[in-house]
């Protein structure tokens, strides 16, 4: 257990609004190992960006832990206040899927990416210089434009503002939130190996959330498949892509095309819409758009159950 | 990384300039607010009415005090430059008095063998003195006619006051009062506006309805009984600072809504999320990313919001609510016009009221110009 970094623990959001309760996420449990990257997928209303913005604590959890394995023991991420979340803050960062409503338009590069110093260091402003500098020729930013807005730069430049803001706290743990869906696919390439250099040179730890399943299955070690706000299926990255178990999981890589020629899994279409989560379906939430689906899946919700080192939450897998 | 630099910076717009790209936001919206020409003349028209006013007793002839009873009810006096063909600069002729053969009225006419030149900057009859800014005894003038000659450039009312005089004297109430309300309102619905929607919940449910209160009640009529509460004994300062009072705790509404609207709405914004995940306490929050990046629409709200009080104090002091003679404001001159026999024989004195349009026009307009300025990301 000692590379473990972060321990998510029956993880819920529910959103109110206007007297209705949308359940984004339920019971969402997962460990992530140092240095790690985990891909997040599922189609859009999933909860992928909820359950990323509960981790950071960008919006506060209902219920659920999300523990924190420190130096000096493992904290609950979402209790802490004072001057142990002063301490911990820095270590879990986030880069935002829309590099233009991210940036302050009004502050300038330089300002932008020091910010999060002058919240957590007490750096003078010389050092707080060196450390934009150094990160800054990290990402690949130009350093002569740092007294620029951010109006100034591309979606791919933005990017790596963005990427530069979060990265100059040296934090642990890093939610990727469709931080490259935006951008044009040559830039996507870029920014990538961008973040695979950076995890390499930092050790740094990834939940990389996206609905791009061939970029996540380039950069993951473990792929986690959400639908409707809960697990559906859990397990290593080749092991699920070649052979995925769960008929969402299969229904969601038969839309992209296979790159490996032996590996035939079978085509199935997803029909339908996504449930509205304000009134998810009875039983798994998934039967309504199953091919498989029989009374017990109607009537009752499959446990996330281990097969073959894999979780998967289906009543029809034995 | 080398690579990615490179193929990087090719992507800037070569066709934007450099200035462009290192222009903050108040840079982008005064780029923006050049190209409304209607808003810049209006500003203009603005700035030359406001000098006007801060050097208003240089510039008018009278003082408020002053009178002349011999000139009661004059025509607007012409200025000349030619006398029988021959150019001689500016000048006014002498008045002499006639009656008119048909109404029988007295008339002041131009004495045409009299020539009074205009003399500018000019030591002003005794009873001229002012004090400028309230600081600085002077009796210099803008311009004088000499022998004895008067020059009346917008005529002369019941009393034989300079009505050009009063009009300037009186804007420095009529456009100074809007401002100083407006202020009091910025604060009034800045604090509420931000305590509501930061906080929402319980507070902001009170605030809202408090407003909504506040704003049903029809403005003419509270500004009426507010007004005719404020003691007729009081000093024109005094009235001066409780109209103020008045004219924002009516109008502070309408930009708490504003503003409570545009705390809402920016709170859900990914970048003060961002800032937030790197640390910023709530009061950096606010201060730092929340305030700024709706300030720009305050300010417009704030400009729109003048004309109102323009008019609210125009409306007050025409009704006998709010300034009284001598203290002079334009709402005080137009009390005047309310006679038929005004407008029959004496239409320049409706002269104020171009200058009550015109200002609240130019408002208006530069309040369109900074609203299409206001966000320039767009
Ligand atoms: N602020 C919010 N208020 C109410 N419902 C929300 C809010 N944000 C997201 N949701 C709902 O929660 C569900 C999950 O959304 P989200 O986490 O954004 O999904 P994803 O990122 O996978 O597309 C969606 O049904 C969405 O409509
Ligand atoms: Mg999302």
């Amino acid at each position: 257990m000692d590379n473990v970094l972060l321990e998510i623990k029956d993880l819920s959001k529910v959103y109110e609004s206007k007297g209705v309760n949308v359940k984004a996420l339920s019971n969402i449990n997962l460990t992530v190992k140092k240095g790690e990257t985990i891909g997040i997928v599922g189609e859009s209303g999933c909860g992928k960006t909820t359950l990323g913005r509960c981790v950071v604590r960008g919006i506060d959890a209902t219920s659920g832990e999300v523990l924190f394995h420190t130096d000096e023991g493992v904290i609950d991420f979402l209790k802490i206040k004072g001057a142990q979340m002063r301490r911990y803050r820095k270590d879990i960062q986030m880069i935002f899927q829309d590099p233009y409503a991210s940036l302050d338009p009004r502050m300038t590069v330089f300002d932008i990416i020091s910010e999060p110093l002058r919240y957590n260091t007490k750096m003078s402003n010389r050092e707080i210089e060196q450390a934009v500098d150094r990160i800054t020729d990290q990402v690949g930013l130009n350093k002569a434009y740092l007294r620029r807005y951010p109006h100034a730069f591309s979606g791919g430049q933005r990017q790596r503002i963005g990427i530069a803001r979060s990265l100059i706290l040296q934090p642990k743990l890093i939610v990727c939130d469709e931080a490259v869906s935006a951008l044009d696919v040559s830039i996507q390439a870029q920014i990538i190996n961008l973040l695979e250099d950076l995890q390499r040179e930092y050790d740094l730890t990834y939940l990389f959330i996206s609905h791009a399943l061939s970029v996540v299955r380039h950069i993951s070690n473990r792929v986690l498949v959400m639908y409707l706000g809960r697990m559906v299926e859990l397990g290593e990255t080749e092991d699920l892509f070649r052979n995925p178990l769960h008929p969402y999981t299969k229904a969601l890589l038969s839309a992209v095309p296979q790159p490996d020629p032996d590996v035939t899994i079978d085509r199935i279409v997803l029909e339908g819409e996504v449930p509205n989560p304000a009134n998810p379906p009875s039983g798994c939430p998934f039967h309504p758009r199953c091919a498989y689906a029989t009374d017990q899946c109607r009537k009752e919700m499959p446990p996330l159950k281990e097969y073959d080192g894999r979780l998967v939450a289906c009543w029809n897998i034995k | 990384m080398g690579l990615f630099k490179s193929k990087n910076n090719t992507h800037s717009d070569e066709k934007k300039s450099d200035k462009y790209y290192y222009a903050s936001q108040w840079g982008l919206m005064a780029r923006k607010f050049r190209k409304h020409k209607l808003a810049m003349g209006s500003t203009f028209v603005l700035v030359i009415f406001y000098l006007t006013a801060i050097f208003g007793n240089f510039i008018a002839p009278q003082g408020t005090e002053q009178y002349d009873g011999k000139f009661v009810n004059c025509k607007p006096t012409p200025v000349h430059y030619f006398h029988e063909g021959k150019f001689v600069g500016p000048f006014v002729y002498g008045m002499k008095t006639e009656r008119d053969p048909v109404t029988f009225m007295a008339q002041h006419v131009e004495d045409r063998e009299k020539i009074c030149r205009i003399k500018f900057f000019t030591q002003g009859d005794p009873g001229g003195e002012y004090k400028w800014l309230g600081l600085f005894p002077s009796n210099l003038h803008l311009f004088e006619a000499e022998d004895g000659g008067k020059i009346f450039l917008f005529g002369t009312d019941n009393m034989g006051r300079d009505l050009f005089s009063r009009v300037i004297l009186g804007s420095q109430i009529s456009l100074f009062i809007p401002v100083v309300g407006m202020l009091l309102t910025v604060v009034l619905g800045l604090a509420i506006g931000s305590l509501a929607g930061y906080f929402g919940g319980w507070i902001d449910t009170v605030i809202q309805r408090l407003i909504e209160v506040v704003r049903s009640f029809p403005q003419v009529p509270l500004w009426m009984a507010l007004s005719a509460a404020i003691p007729k004994t009081m000093k024109p300062a005094q009235v001066f600072m409780l109209m103020t009072i008045i004219l924002s705790l009516v109008s502070w509404p309408g930009l708490a809504r504003v503003v409570r609207s545009k705390f809402i709405s920016v709170k859900k914004e990914d970048f003060i999320m961002a800032a937030r995940i790197s640390g910023a306490p709530g009061s950096k929050l606010i201060t730092r990313h929340m305030i700024p990046s709706f300030l720009s629409y305050i300010i417009v709200d704030m400009t729109m919001s003048i004309p109102s009080l323009i008019i609210g104090e125009t409306t007050l002091s025409f009704l006998g609510l709010g300034l009284r003679s001598p203290a002079t404001s334009w709402g005080v001159l137009l009390q005047e016009t309310n006679k038929l026999e005004t407008i029959m024989f004496y239409n320049w004195k409706l002269i104020p009221m171009i200058f009550v349009f015109l200002s609240v026009l130019a408002f208006n307009f530069m309040g369109d110009g900074l609203r299409d300025a206001a966000d320039p990301y767009k």
